[in-house]
């Protein structure tokens, strides 16, 4: 504690960057209270990144470990990529919440507690023997001891609130000495209250809030706030946006590139669902979207749309890719567009529904029955959902292929600021419908053969019901190429497979190559793909300012690989594969290019750390 | 109706150059004869009507129709045509669909088209058993059915097509067999008419595996004995003079009586038009074999919302609302701030 001669100048202390944590029980609006603050300082103008962690039971049991729901949130004066590796701030609003995550915090760390909450019955339901308060079991962290319950209940009581229903808004009290201890305004907030809830309910939690801010401010727990100021980030406009929402509008955006109506067909499932509540809200841009009976009926009504000629969209999680795994070797052998979404989650089976994991890239690669090939995009961050959303759409209309899409647990619920593209510089990815015949038959009268294909792309031309003269069918019955007429012969059986599998190979061509980040002339390089970007990033940072070289291929295309790829890697004398899962991209790039890739693995439903990357390259260098 | 329009096609223009693969003899012959015979009769274009199939011998029907056209996925028609249906509106979608493919494999689909209520014309071949994996039992075979998956005989309860169908809320659901090209083009005419979801059981020989299922009923010597035509607004009646008629007993039963017995007035009067299912589905219940007398015709034609519809409507409505969709609005509707 200061003596009053120094509190008497409480200016903000200016730090470059802090992570914060909310941990509290599922009922307590953990979310809610990570999702203000990450809006008030991204309005504030600071980089950021969130990584909302929560348990898959909607209720767990109040007060026990598996009920907790954390949100961090990293925010910084300059450019960041990732969440942070441990938090800064703790605030837990329960022992649950301590026995959760007081592992995550870093030594010396602020740990801000709600002492309400830790009755004997609290901590008995969250496994305590003792009142961790009580001894020196928090010594290593500045502890902060607040009854935030007491507080709301009194600042709340005036307007008649019943201390029940009070309870309810402490988390807005914890928003509010958070928000004055990183010097944040207060307006964003008390707007958003205002709007979001009515009568009793907005003015308690706007009492909670401005009580919270009031207590950082007039007592003398606190030495002094903190300020992060606004990032140095490139000029232009931004918004924050999760991943999911940047990939939903970025569907929007691909199917007003492509000049088609989007059509998604979806079945609920954490953690893809938002994608399908935000597309519900853009019928006005003509999305259609229908909630099927089931992950099946949701990729078939995708593809039926496709072949009525329109964008059509399915999105899931890892259970949903094996049920949609019949409709895309459909989709593979009709050689129609269609735009399959995987938000990967911890697996197998129902695995981890709320946790993050990568470990779909196998059966992306592989799930489908025969050989089937498709393109496989891997969104990188959340704002590059948005891109990698056209992009897997661009590739599905030119091609008429179905790709598959992959996303993550992480990246669907993390945030970050991204700088708004301007619409009219995104790609023209509009393709013709045939309207012509364009065969002549035996007796020279012009026909429709939709199997006769583009000689540069091997796309088969895309006619639509509707179109006078081209009527035609097709099945999941090997076709003759050309005529589409069944054919099961030897020879044309070999001839399709080799086709659809040309297809593929050939979009090598027409995608970025692979570029190398950091150090090309260095012993090590790492090779990543999808969200363990930021984690990359960070380490690659951190070990070329610590005087280390250290190169980085990130992988924005699974299927087919960037054509320089093998080039690239050969050269270094160490591949880490940085991936989570237990190497599966590692295994494909050993079989590929017959280089000695060497997995960094990690299956517990985290993202890395950057420090766990770190120490992989130095150990990789000893 | 078919007075009032032209025919714009012949029915050759419905027939496709492929060569048909049906066994000789097979059932499905004449359900496509009589498809397309009746769709000059519709005033529509074979540019604008889709057949998507599932798998099984009635789903090849597809590809001899000069229409586009999808032989799909075991079971996954009635989803794939949901897409198309909602897709494009303005198209007419058939569903043909076999008894295991759409009441085994596929069950889900079907119901919940039928709930949606998706404008497609669905036909489903019923020939109580697999033919195209060579003579399993499908869940329409009677109980006791003795086939090369049950050498002891089936143990399965058959589902009845009609009762699911109108479990499933089916707005349109209607029976129609084989042999009667006269009355399957009826039926279908007015399956084809209705908005919505409309449902068609046709009973459907397969001569190789299991050959005259439905004889006892639809040959020629039995029919009039033993085929009850449903006509909306008339009382139900069948048999030489019809002399045998639907009554329903004061325990709610529907009972087939004869007309001399119980008098005229007594005959229960068929209204496809109510609302409540109950009654269509007491007539679907009517026969609980393939042996005695059994209703055929139009059991329940109702009108309600047609989902294409509504999903379009709901987008003329958002787009009323919020006009039309602006990248440069989506891009800052969560709010923005400026970096100069």
């Amino acid at each position: 504690m200061t003596d009053t001669e120094e509190r008497q100048d409480r200016q903000p202390e200016q730090i470059s960057h802090v992570v914060v944590r909310f941990a509290g029980d599922s009922g307590d609006g953990m979310q809610l209270t990570g999702d203000r603050f990450t809006s008030v300082s991204a309005l504030f103008g600071n980089d950021l990144s969130t990584f909302p962690d929560y348990p898959a039971e909607i209720r767990a049991p109040a007060g026990t470990v598996n009920g907790v729901s954390s949100f961090q949130v990293h925010i910084s004066d300059h450019d960041i990529t990732t969440p942070g590796d441990a938090p800064n701030v703790l605030v837990v609003m329960n022992p649950a919440a301590l026995k959760a995550d007081l592992h995550r915090l870093e030594q010396g760390g602020l740990l801000i507690i709600n002492t309400d909450a830790f009755e004997e019955r609290d901590l008995h339901k969250a496994g305590y023997d003792h009142n961790p308060l009580h001894d020196d079991f928090l010594s290593q962290y500045r502890v902060v001891e607040i009854p935030m319950t007491t507080l709301t209940q009194r600042a709340t009581e005036p307007l008649g609130v019943k201390p029940r229903d009070a309870e309810r808004s402490k988390n807005l009290f914890a928003l509010g000495l958070v928000s004055w201890l990183y010097s944040r305004p207060t307006e964003p907030t008390i707007a958003w209250i205002e709007n979001k809830f009515k009568d009793l309910v907005k003015e308690s939690n706007l009492a909670a809030f401005r009580a919270g801010f009031a207590f950082g401010e007039t007592t003398e727990l606190f030495d002094h706030p903190y300020e992060v100021k606004p990032a140095q980030l490139p000029a232009g406009e931004y918004t924050n946006i999760t991943g999911n929402v940047a990939l939903a509008w970025g569907l929007v955006a691909a199917g007003q590139l492509a000049k088609l109506p989007v059509f998604l067909g979806s079945y609920p499932i954490t953690p893809a669902s938002d994608i399908l509540h935000e597309l519900s809200k853009h019928k006005h841009f003509g999305v259609r979207t229908v909630q099927a009976e089931d992950e099946i009926a949701a990729a078939g009504m995708a593809l039926g749309s496709a072949f009525a000629g329109h964008l059509g969209v399915t999105t899931t999680s890892g259970p949903g890719v094996a049920l949609k795994s019949e409709t895309m070797s459909l989709a593979v052998s009709l050689e129609l567009p269609l735009i399959l979404v995987d938000i990967q989650r911890g697996g197998p089976s129902t695995g981890l529904p709320t946790k993050t994991e990568a470990a779909d890239l196998n059966i992306a690669m592989f799930g489908r029955h025969g050989e089937a090939p498709l393109p496989i995009v891997a969104a990188y961050s959340p704002a590059n959902c948005f891109d990698a959303a056209i992009e897997a759409a661009r590739i599905a209309l030119k091609y008429r292929t179905p790709v598959i899409l992959l996303s993550d647990g992480y990246l669907a619920n993390g945030s970050e600021p991204w700088k708004l593209p301007v619409p009219e510089d995104l790609p023209d990815i509009s393709v013709s419908f045939q309207t012509e015949m364009n065969h002549t038959d035996a007796e020279g009268n012009p026909e429709y053969w939709p199997y006769l294909r583009d000689p540069d792309t091997l796309a088969r031309p895309w006619a639509i019901p509707g179109t006078p003269g081209l009527m035609h069918r097709v099945g999941g019955i090997e076709k003759q190429d050309g005529s589409g007429n069944i054919d099961y012969s030897p020879a044309n059986h070999s001839k399709m497979v080799h086709l659809r599998a040309d297809k593929i190979a050939g979009i090598a061509a027409d995608i970025p190559p692979a570029t190398i980040t950091g150090d090309a002339d260095a012993d090590v390089v790492l090779l990543g793909w999808g969200s363990t970007w930021a984690a990359i990033d960070a380490a690659v940072q951190r070990t070329r300012r610590a005087g280390t070289k250290v190169a980085w291929i990130h992988l924005t295309h699974l299927n087919p690989w960037p054509p320089n790829l093998g080039d690239l890697l050969r050269p270094f004398k160490r591949i880490l594969v940085p991936e989570l899962n237990m190497g599966q991209l590692c295994r494909l790039v050993r079989a590929e290019y017959l280089v000695d890739a060497t997995p960094i693995t990690k299956v517990q439903g985290l993202p890395f750390t950057s420090a766990e990357l770190e120490a992989a390259i130095q150990e990789a260098l000893s | 109706m078919s007075d009032t329009i032209v025919p714009l096609t012949t029915k050759k223009d419905w027939m496709s150059d492929q060569e048909v693969r049906w066994c000789p003899g097979c059932g499905d012959y004449g359900i496509m004869q009589a498809v397309q015979q009746l769709m000059p009769d519709l005033g529509i274009a074979p540019e604008n009507t889709v057949f998507i199939s599932g798998i099984g011998c009635s789903s090849r029907f597809p590809y001899y129709m000069n229409t586009y056209g999808m032989h799909s996925i075991h079971g996954r028609a009635p989803a794939i045509a949901t897409g198309v249906a909602v897709a494009r509106p303005d198209l007419d979608v058939w569903v043909i669909t076999g008894d295991g493919d759409s009441l085994s494999i596929g069950g889900n689909h079907l119901i919940h088209a039928l709930r949606r209520n998706v404008n497609l014309t669905i036909l489903l071949f019923n020939n109580r058993i697999y033919g195209l994996t060579k003579g399993q039992y499908s869940p329409t075979s009677e109980t006791g059915k003795v086939t090369k998956s049950t050498p002891m005989g089936s143990i399965d309860h058959p589902f009845n097509p009609l009762s699911v169908a109108l479990g499933a809320e089916a707005s349109f659901v209607a029976r129609t067999h084989d042999l009667d090209r006269k009355h399957m083009m009826e039926v279908f005419r007015q399956a084809h008419a209705h908005k919505g979801a409309s449902f068609v059981e046709i009973f459907q020989n397969c001569n190789v595996f299991n050959d005259s299922a439905f004889d006892d009923i639809t040959s020629r010597n039995a029919r009039e004995e033993m085929m009850i035509d449903l006509k909306h607004g008339q009382p139900i009646r069948f048999g030489a003079d019809g002399h045998k008629g639907v009554v329903m007993g004061s325990d709610g039963q529907l009972r087939i009586m004869e007309v001399a017995d119980v008098g005229e007035d007594a005959l229960l009067v068929h209204d496809a038009h109510r609302e409540d299912p109950g009654l269509a589905f007491a007539l679907a219940r009517l026969s609980h074999d393939d042996h005695s007398a059994t209703p055929f015709g139009v059991f329940r034609d109702v009108q309600r919302g047609d989902y294409g519809s509504m999903v379009g409507a709901q987008l003329a409505q958002a787009s009323e609302k919020k006009g039309p969709g602006d990248l440069h609005a989506l891009l800052r509707s969560n709010g923005t701030w400026s970096v100069d």
